[in-house]
């Protein structure tokens, strides 16, 4: 990747590749993790679960728990009550209590909690609670719970926060938790016309995002305030939630974050924070409560989804009309599941230009683990059935899989499926260039007897989510010394070093010598969240906004003390001169939303649903065993549309990180449950997520030369946008080498070797 | 159960250390909750993903699995001793930072174990026998091709002294 043609500006800190400014920490084992932090008289909790999927509590017997030497305490939904009237909580929708109440959802779900000086000992009691349920029948498949008489709440509470909910108030007798329409032209008159039409179901399983660092929150209380330290992705929501869930005043909640062991959108909204919060005001005690990798699975997940498409196509390969229905298993609460049907929903159709569209998309609540954010925001599940759809109809019409996509791409100027014009989305020069890297227009050697090659190619799209706040605030101290305050929380995809960049680009101080604090509600302002790559876009402009700031306050400091020079590197100078010694600040602040129209409730039309669009293409090549279907990928080339790459360094592997969690996902990820909703396979023994032997021998990442002019510095994210056209890739790989289309991930060997049974004539027993 | 009543003696990073811990504590447990060393770090809890690897007499071994007592007159190595006595980074956490062979950094001090584990066995490494050796971590932030990268640059450094 060239790292030079970048830099717009040759002094500037834009463009470099500088290594990550927390790096010292990390390579010697002092990154401050939430997950390390030990408080004075801390107590531990261990979460008691719901052992079945659907059913009424009967009965909660804690005695032999509460009971056993060193246990402090044993706490149930009832106990929650008398410290928060109403426990529930969620982004979306207000489904969750803090422990459960009269009902359980899903297996897993927590009902009580054991605390203890010794976790060991909170765990051995929590074997010793007694709960008897009344099981109900359970539902677990999304297309199912869409028309189920199994309801998994009885009442619909929209939390009032997105106003596109606010019609789902108090429904009853539904499972669906939000229902996204868009229209545009007249499908019907385009299938009708069509000379083909296409129709696939297309399915995704549910997989966990599985952190290192697996979620931890600890809860100090102090008077009539809370200090909650928690590795979360989202602190000020996480303050507004405590403050709305205790009715007291956000600024006596006080969220701090550490550096997060991985985040990849599990660690966002509220997870643990209202539990510990609750505990710690009960007990007068700091309260920490830190989930297995097991436990993991039980709290967040993301969507299994089912994807009817329906396409109407030209001889020529013209795609004219085009109709989705996506069903998203959201688990038994809906946490973000309703933004992500949304807002995936609208680019359903794909980077296409297609006269006649009509989308469907349907959050669904099930009894199953909850389903919310997961790197790319559905964005994955959609692109895994569109470019699936688009291989198959290519080979249907006989034309090559990149000519097919370059003419229907969506060019700039034209409208997307929601009327939104397209503006800067290189979608023809990124598909060109993986097709460059991948030699496609060259010979390929498919292989013989029982090893055989083939190859894929595929691209999606993301339109940045949108309307969102950052605010930062930049600080030159009295000798000069810079510090930003933001509450973008540094998870591994680099943030404090490319703020630090963007910061010391508008102010000409090496990104090295500025500090980036960490998210503290008492002292970081307002930001939306670390999730949806929206931070190098939300928070750069505030960033750069706060720079700026600084620059026109210097102005008037060196007016006023009668300096010329108003330089950041002459504050020391004015500060002296109006202070007298080293003492006082220059503070700058910058808030940052993006202009934005919702969507029209009856058909999706927007002319203006995002402030920009994130492109990612895949091409592999692989070798498939005809013995055993096991797929070897030879060769990856990913190519991302970031506008300009901030820091190009970290921005590949970004691009590569994203890209091998995609491996993960498509090809053996999977969470197994059985036909009582029981998840098999909890743990790193049985649930398998890429290793280093997993990684293609040959591996090339590429950001386009691409502007994004409304981004700061021409920036866009990137932390998502190479896990777009991992999956559907590998598929058209698979069926080039062996000739058999799967279209339900993963895709394991045993599928493929079942397909390929099939195909002979010869299928095998299912099992 | 918590009753700490089991001297333990063994040198930890250089040191020769005392103290006492319950029979049921994890080597894991006695380095963080009674050293307060937090560089290796329970993930899977099964000894699968290396996060929370130490090395025992020179030997790698998976801190949450493997119970203190065992570590009896054991000399024990984590990821804070200092290589260098002045503080400055090894060979091997240069070569990760100029690699870009993290991201979240968590699983990261288990890598740099081993790959020093690996280096001092075997100076010139292959990539084949680099994956190999890495091949009991696990990084969910997917930095492989930069962690063998930066073996193998870590490996020229050593070599050049």
């Amino acid at each position: 990747m060239s790292t030079t043609t970048f830099k717009t500006n040759p002094q500037g800190q834009v463009g470099r590749s500088v290594s990550r400014v927390e790096s010292h920490a990390k390579v010697t084992g002092r990154a401050d993790y939430t997950h390390n932090l030990v408080l004075p008289r801390m107590l531990t909790g261990k979460i008691f679960r719901s052992t079945v999927a659907h059913g009424h509590i009967r009965a909660i017997d804690t005695s032999a728990a509460a009971q056993l030497p060193g246990v402090h305490a044993v706490v149930t939904g009832q106990d929650i009550l008398r410290i928060i009237p109403d426990p529930y909580y969620g982004p979306a929708f207000h489904d969750q209590p803090i422990l459960a109440l009269g009902k359980v959802h899903y297996v897993g779900e927590p009902v009580a909690v054991v605390l203890a000086d010794d976790p060991h000992i909170a765990e051995e009691a929590c074997a010793l609670i007694v709960v008897d349920y009344d099981e109900l029948p359970a539902v677990f498949d999304e297309m199912e719970a869409g028309k189920s008489e199994v309801i998994v709440h009885e009442r619909l509470k929209p939390a009032g926060t997105f106003p596109d909910l606010k019609h789902l108030a108090g429904r009853t007798n539904t499972n669906i938790a939000l229902d996204f329409h868009l229209q545009r032209g007249d499908v019907a008159k385009a299938f009708a016309e069509a000379d083909h039409v296409f129709e696939h179901t297309f399915r995704t399983q549910q997989v966990m995002h599985t952190p290192m660092e697996p979620m931890v929150s600890i809860a100090e209380p102090g008077h009539q305030q809370i200090t909650i330290h928690t590795a979360s992705q989202s602190p000020s929501f996480v303050r507004i939630e405590i403050a709305r869930l205790l009715g007291w005043q956000e600024n006596q909640v006080r969220v701090r974050t550490g550096t997060l062991g991985g985040g990849f959108g599990a660690k966002l909204y509220i997870k643990l924070e209202a539990l510990v919060t609750a505990l710690a005001l009960m007990t007068r005690r700091p309260v920490k409560i830190a989930l297995t990798m097991e436990e993991q699975f039980f709290t967040i997940t993301k969507h299994a989804s089912t994807f009817r498409m329906k396409t109407a196509v030209r001889k020529d390969g013209t795609i004219t009309g085009r109709e989705c229905e996506v069903w998203w298993n959201g688990g038994a609460a809906a946490d973000i599941g309703p933004r992500v049907t949304q807002k995936s929903g609208f680019t359903a159709p794909g980077p296409y230009d297609i006269e006649n569209v009509k989308v469907d998309s349907y959050a669904v609540y099930t009894n199953l683990p909850p389903a919310g954010a997961f790197r790319g925001f559905g964005i994955p599940q959609l692109v895994w059935a569109y470019e699936s759809q688009s291989d198959i109809m290519a080979r249907a019409l006989k034309m090559d899989p990149v000519a097919f996509r370059l003419k229907n791409f969506l060019r700039d100027g034209r409208p997307q499926a929601t009327g939104t014009i397209m503006h800067e989305a290189a979608l023809h020069l990124v598909l060109e260039r993986t097709a460059s890297r991948m030699k496609w227009d060259q010979p390929f050697q498919k292989g013989t007897g029982t090893l055989r090659r083939g190859r894929g190619i595929g691209l999606g799209f993301k339109a940045l989510v949108a309307p969102t706040t950052s605010v930062a605030m930049i600080n030159l101290s009295g000798d000069g010394s810079c510090i930003v305050y933001s509450s973008t929380v540094e998870m591994g995809q680099g943030s404090d070093t490319a703020i630090a960049m963007m910061a010391g680009e508008v102010l000409g101080i090496a990104a090295e010598k500025i500090k980036v604090s960490r998210p503290d509600t008492d002292i970081t302002p307002y930001d939306m969240a670390t999730l949806g790559s929206r931070s190098t876009f939300h928070m750069g402009h505030a960033v750069r906004l706060a720079a700026e700031d600084v620059l026109h306050k210097l102005r008037d400091l060196a007016a006023e003390v009668g300096e010329a020079d108003s330089s950041p590197a002459n504050t020391a100078t004015l500060l002296r001169k109006k202070f007298g010694m080293q003492a006082g600040n220059v503070i700058g602040v910058g808030s940052y939303i993006p202009p934005y129209t919702p969507p029209n409730y009856e058909n999706g039309q927007s002319d203006n649903i995002t402030p920009n669009w994130m492109v990612g293409a895949c091409g592999v090549e692989v070798e498939v065993d005809t013995e055993t279907g096991h797929v070897k990928i030879l060769r990856m080339e990913n190519v991302v549309d970031c506008g300009t790459p901030i820091n190009p360094k970290i921005v590949e592997t970004q691009i590569s990180g994203a890209a091998i969690m995609q491996i993960g996902i498509s090809m053996f990820e999977e969470m197994v449950f059985d036909e009582n909703g029981q998840l098999r396979n909890a743990s790193f023994s049985e649930y398998k997520i890429p290793g280093i032997q997993d990684i293609p021998p040959a591996m090339g990442n590429e950001v386009a030369q691409a502007q994004q002019s409304n981004g700061p510095f021409g920036a866009k994210g990137v932390g998502e946008s190479a896990t777009f056209g991992v999956a559907s890739a590998l598929a058209e790989a698979i069926e080039d080498a062996v000739g058999v289309r799967l279209t339900s991930l993963p895709l394991k060997p045993e599928a493929i070797y079942r397909a390929m049974a099939a195909v002979r004539g010869e299928p095998l027993d299912t099992p | 159960m918590t009753t700490a009543t089991h001297p333990l003696h063994f040198t930890l990073n250089g040191e020769r250390v005392s103290t006492a811990i319950a029979p049921h504590e994890t080597l894991l447990d006695t380095l963080r909750n009674r050293f307060e060393l937090y560089g290796a770090r329970e993930s899977c809890g099964q000894g699968l993903c290396g996060s929370c690897t130490v090395m025992v007499d020179g030997q790698p071994v998976s801190g949450c699995l493997s119970l203190a007592l065992t570590a009896e007159g054991c000399e024990v190595t984590t990821i804070e001793q200092e290589v260098h006595p002045d503080g400055k980074l090894d060979a091997v956490q240069q070569a990760f930072i100029d690699c870009g062979a993290f991201q979240c950094g968590f699983c990261t001090p288990g890598f740099i174990l081993m790959s020093r584990d690996l280096l001092s066995r075997n100076p010139s490494p292959s990539d084949e026998e680099i994956r190999e050796h890495l091949s009991g971590n696990l990084c969910r932030c997917g930095a492989y091709p930069e962690i063998v990268q930066a073996v193998q640059q870590a490996a020229v450094m050593l070599r050049q002294g």
